[in-house]
């Protein structure tokens, strides 16, 4: 994104448009590229702000989670050049959570927890490092702790299929910030595809061993991959405004590309029964309702911890 | 895994926006070409250093040999006459 301050006759950045705070000081190249550079950030007319935010919510806690269970294998991948790659995708995923939760704070103040006053953190942040595991959105497979390499690979790659087919079609939402985020993001997770199909491939036609490994770990997260596609009320309330994407539409898109790619690799899908959700009141309740695993709330722990003891922080 | 068998060896080039070469940039170890590919994306043009990349196994690369410097190199040190620095090179050609 472009950190560089404003000069006259540029577009305005996401800076100038008081999206995101100004953090020119992280710049040290030049001709970065804005995703949001002269976009509109007002609410389109009716849509619901609050549908809005929760609905940027679940893709940015999708986008956060996955991140840092990526970032978690920095200094510990199999070789320099995977660790590289796999902190590459884990910060292309970050960028995207920054921007959408920082839409999700614009459009709905009210989501952002208070702070103690004087507080510097800006309200992505605040969204990011004092929200409790209830209160996250994403899908419970970003949460899953990690595995082997081909349990990463296999889970970028399930998550990247679902996230692309998500992102093409929100590049054409109402909301012009999530249009340009998506459309920002239709880039990186085509890499990121990309990348855990051919390590994908590479396992399932490597050693015996590797082959393996492979088989099981998409066995272990086959389960959870019916809750990608099942429509949230908020979703579903978004897709009608014009402004989300109904998960279940593009069901059928990720299945073929996924086929696809198990076939060419000589992988069965495993016949594995869906993950159902936890029961609440009598509602199967799962990853978009605020309801997780047990393993979110012990990353968040990590995650939040050094953020949490200093809300005056300045960074 | 029992046997730990190392990738091969590739050598990477990248064009810059602003250069017009490939320019050798490093070299990194990947499993087949197109991953080397992948990998010398991620290691070599994260910092928006290139518009393109070529990767080539460094074993299918034939080096001249140091040993050889001076009959390679050597006979070349004195012949000025082949540097055009006899011209008076006009203010308004900057790339010669």
């Amino acid at each position: 994104m472009s950190i560089h301050t404003h000069h006259e006759g540029e577009h305005e950045s996401a800076y100038d448009v008081g999206l995101l705070g100004n953090d020119a000081h992280w710049a040290f190249g030049t001709s970065f590229e804005d995703p949001l550079a002269g976009v509109d950030t007002t609410v389109p007319d009716g849509v619901d702000p609050g549908t809005l935010a929760a609905y940027s919510l679940m893709l940015g806690d999708d986008a956060l989670v996955l991140s840092h269970r990526l970032s978690e294998w920095c200094s510990r991948a199999p070789d320099l050049e995977e660790d590289i790659a796999l902190a590459n995708i884990a910060l292309d995923l970050l960028g995207q959570a920054r921007l959408l939760l920082a839409r999700a704070a614009a459009a709905d103040p009210t989501l952002v927890p208070a702070l103690p006053t004087g507080s510097p953190v800006p309200a992505e942040d605040a969204l990011a490092f004092f929200r409790g595991d209830r209160e996250l959105r994403n899908v419970r497979m970003a949460e899953l702790p990690n595995g082997d390499f081909a349990e990463t690979v296999t889970r970028v790659l399930l998550l990247s299929v679902q996230r692309l087919a998500v992102l093409q079609r929100l590049s054409r939402s109402r909301d012009a910030v999530l249009a340009a985020v998506a459309a920002k993001g239709v880039k990186e997770v085509t890499y990121h595809r990309d990348f855990a199909g051919r390590w994908f491939l590479t396992l399932a036609q490597g050693t015996e061993e590797s082959h393996r490994r492979l088989v099981a770990a998409l066995a272990g997260l086959m389960p959870w991959w019916d809750e990608l596609f099942t429509t949230h009320p908020v979703e579903a309330e978004a897709a009608a405004a014009g402004v989300g994407v109904d998960p279940a539409t593009v069901r059928a898109e990720a299945d073929l590309v996924l086929d696809h790619l198990l076939a060419t690799s000589g992988v069965e899908r495993p016949q594995v029964r869906p993950r159902a959700g936890v029961r609440v009141d009598g509602q199967p309740r799962t990853g978009r309702d605020g309801v997780h695993t047990e393993a979110l709330s012990r990353m968040l722990a990590e995650m939040q911890s050094v953020a949490r003891a200093h809300p005056l922080g300045r960074w | 895994m029992g046997v730990k068998a190392e990738w091969p060896l590739y050598e990477v080039f990248v064009r810059s926006k602003r250069g017009l070469n490939h320019v050798h940039v490093g070299s990194l170890h990947a499993p087949d070409d197109a991953m080397a590919l992948r990998h010398a994306r991620d290691v070599y043009t994260r910092r928006n250093e290139g518009v393109s990349i070529w990767v080539v196994r460094s074993d299918a690369i034939t080096a001249s040999s140091p040993d050889e410097k001076d009959p390679l190199f050597a006979p070349s040190g004195d012949k000025v006459y082949r540097h055009p620095t006899f011209y008076d090179i006009p203010d308004d050609v900057p790339h010669l």
